[in-house]
């Protein structure tokens, strides 16, 4: 029993890596129509800058949280002034390449200027050990993990409902003719919102740099199940990305568990049966693709 | 039209068929004579990928300074003027290995292979290496296949093995007190070695393994299976990951505290890379087999002196047996005075070989297995560190001829 809690705890913390950064690609998604395929580097870049950050101006953990999503954001909206605006007007499928590109261009720089073996990233005082939860042990890092992220989803949820931009963005996502019928403008809200899904990506970056090895290469197999959380979510839908990353998060962490040759297969099997039983997604619209 | 371009294309073809067969790969050289006047050494690693660290392009660097230390030393009387130093990166994968391997001894007119870190990219290169009749030294994979099943002629294994690994560390942290085992492994071919000689080497220490947990190849979140093998309360959990995988399964062991629980940590494949790239604390008190260490004595920091002016780092033992392999094949083409691949088996085979890296080191007749001292090394506690890269204590020195497998077990025809 002990164990299944534990592998609980572990499921939902790296569920939540995948929660933020999904929810960034969603609404990057759902706003733009872009398939942002550099999301993984924009995670990575999340954790070497968390890592750069803490040896080169000594800025804990506590820091890097505030400081490089801001940097992130700035450097999403770079990104997208720079190179994803001229292709908005095209097929998605030229955006996607595009995306593909600057992530081999990513990871190459920063293996050229890092090596692949790593940054060292060290855990606050405060956030390092365990603790003793009715008689189980858990890591508190990984409490903390989860408890921040869904904070942060709680967060964004309350911007989405709450506040203009915040109806814009679902309005944008989940209804894009209705919403461009009422005359809503979507396209001034483009660039600010993809800067704000890569900042999300950037702080899991950040969340995830104590204890994932903080490599070039860390976004690469990252990317890849956040497709399949995305799709298991539901393209167009914000909610669904959050639920999709937690559940796969879950399916991961038990699916090691118990069954650990089939651990890697088994997040697709899910993704493979939601399309089959439900091809929007459990909480997609219907006409997301 | 057509039939002017069908005859220029047949003349082309025909044309560089001629030129192939008088340009071509192959031992032609005899009696002092080498193909092209020169000798090639080719370099072929990650140059890029997971292992670009640990090897990589510092490995082409060993390797010109080989090439350099025997032109120094030898100056008018080399019996070879043109010595050309080529690399190329495989990526870690087996099929192009293979094809750079190809293209390296037929197009490029390699005369040995060096390196070749990942087991299957490794075996793969062996094969190539028999059909072109060519020698292949390989550095950095470590399966025992090469010298075993899977040995040829003109494959030599020069640096380490799974045996090594599993025998020196297996063994010592059991006669340590390390009696219940649980391994953790990636599953592919070495990993799956690993496990298999791990298991053997702690059975016959007297211990035993209660589990084995094979995980995805490449990982990076090891927590559930960590807390798997935790949950039967070993002595000791063996962690046969490398590279970026090793840093994340050391991470998450920290983080689950599992050394305050009692459980140590022996890892079975490490470099010193690693160590840098996590830092002391996180490895502190880790133990595992080196196949060799930079500040072991005056000659080894000699190297690794002038490695750092070259590289800006310290070597790990690739690039150390990296420089070794490569010196030892020249001196092997100064004694026989020919670049011919058959000539330099024959002077290799038997030969006893005391240099930088090499120490009391013999290339094995039966299996081309290059035995020599092991080391076993503890990582230091920060406080101990004297320098940057000073991260290995030296525990005991593994006698050659107890390091590697013996010969009667190794399962080499050739």
């Amino acid at each position: 029993m002990n164990a299944v809690i534990q592998y609980l705890v572990q499921g939902l913390a790296a569920g939540s890596f995948y929660a933020l950064a999904a929810l960034g690609l969603a609404v990057i998604f759902g706003v733009l129509g872009v398939v942002n395929f550099a999301h993984g580097a924009f995670y990575m870049l999340g954790a070497v800058a968390a890592a750069v950050l803490l040896d080169t101006l000594g800025l804990t953990l506590w820091w890097g949280l505030l400081v490089v999503p801001v940097l992130m954001f700035l450097f999403g909206v770079l990104v997208e002034r720079l190179l994803v605006q001229w292709l908005l007007p095209l097929d998605p499928l030229y955006n996607f390449l595009l995306t593909f590109g600057l992530t081999l261009l990513l990871v190459d720089l920063v293996k050229r200027r890092y090596g692949v073996s790593g940054l060292p990233y060290e855990l606050p005082d405060l956030l390092q050990g365990r603790i003793d939860l009715l008689g189980v042990v858990l890591p508190r890092y990984q409490m903390f993990v989860f408890l921040f992220s869904l904070t942060v989803c709680l967060v964004v949820w309350l911007l989405m409902t709450r506040t203009r931009i915040g109806m814009i963005v679902r309005a944008s996502t989940e209804k894009p003719e209705l919403a461009r019928a009422l005359g809503i403008n979507v396209s001034r809200w483009v660039t600010p919102v993809f800067g704000f899904g890569v900042a999300l990506a950037g702080l899991a970056g950040v969340l995830a740099a104590p204890f994932r090895a903080i490599t070039a290469d860390m976004g690469n197999n990252f990317i890849i199940i956040l497709f399949a959380v995305v799709v298991i979510g539901g393209l167009g839908s914000i909610v669904g990305a959050v639920v999709a990353g937690f559940l796969v998060g879950l399916v991961e962490a038990f699916g090691q568990a118990y069954a650990p040759t089939f651990s890697q297969i088994l997040i697709f099997v899910l993704m493979a049966v939601v399309v089959l039983v439900r091809p929007a997604g459990l909480f997609g619209r219907e006409d997301a693709a | 039209m057509s039939k002017n371009i069908a005859a220029g294309v047949a003349a082309l073809a025909s044309g560089a068929l001629v030129l192939s067969a008088c340009g071509g790969g192959g031992p032609s050289a005899s009696e002092g004579e080498f193909t092209d006047d020169k000798i090639v050494l080719a370099v072929l690693n990650d140059q890029s990928g997971v292992y670009k660290d640990l090897s990589g392009p510092n490995s082409v660097v060993a390797v010109e300074m080989a090439v350099a230390d025997f032109q120094e030393k030898y100056g008018d009387d080399a019996v070879v003027d043109e010595i050309e130093v080529t690399s190329a990166d495989h990526q870690n994968e087996p099929d192009i290995a293979n094809t750079k391997a190809q293209e390296l001894y037929d197009r490029e007119g390699a005369d040995v292979i060096l390196d070749v870190p990942t087991s299957s990219a490794a075996l793969a290169v062996a094969t190539q290496a028999k059909a072109a009749e060519k020698l292949f030294l390989n550095i950095g994979a470590a399966t025992t296949e090469l010298t075993g099943a899977s040995c040829n002629k003109y494959t030599f294994h020069w640096a380490y093995d799974t045996y090594m690994l599993a025998n020196g560390t297996g063994k010592a942290v059991t006669e340590n007190g390390g009696e219940n085992w649980q391994l953790i492994y990636p599953d592919y071919a070495f990993g799956q070695d690993m496990e298999k000689q791990f298991t053997a080497a702690v059975d016959e220490a007297g211990g035993s393994v209660q589990g084995s947990i094979a995980t995805p190849f490449p990982n990076d979140n090891f927590a559930t299976f960590l807390t798997k093998a935790a949950s039967s309360d070993p002595d000791v959990i063996g962690t046969m990951q490398a590279g970026g995988d090793l840093i994340n399964v050391v991470k998450q062991f920290n983080e689950a505290g599992l050394r305050e629980r009692g459980i140590e940590l022996a890892v079975g494949l490490m470099f010193i890379t690693d160590i840098h790239s996590l830092g002391v604390e996180q490895f502190a008190g880790t133990t595992f087999t080196d196949a060799w260490y930079w500040n072991m004595d005056d000659e080894t920091r000699e190297f690794a002196d002038r490695f750092l002016e070259e590289t800006d780092t310290r070597p790990s033992f690739a690039h150390a047996g990296n420089y070794s392999a490569a010196l030892q094949y020249l001196e092997a083409v100064q004694a026989t005075g020919t670049d011919d691949a058959d000539a330099v088996v024959e002077e290799f085979e038997g030969k006893k070989i005391d240099d930088v890296f090499l120490r009391n080191g013999e290339i094995r007749a039966e299996d081309h297995r290059v035995i020599h001292d092991a080391y076993l090394a503890k990582v230091k506690d920060p406080e101990d560190v004297t320098e940057e890269w000073d991260y290995e204590e030296i525990v005991t020195t593994i006698p050659a001829a107890e390091a590697f497998q013996p010969v009667e077990e190794s399962g080499c025809t050739m």
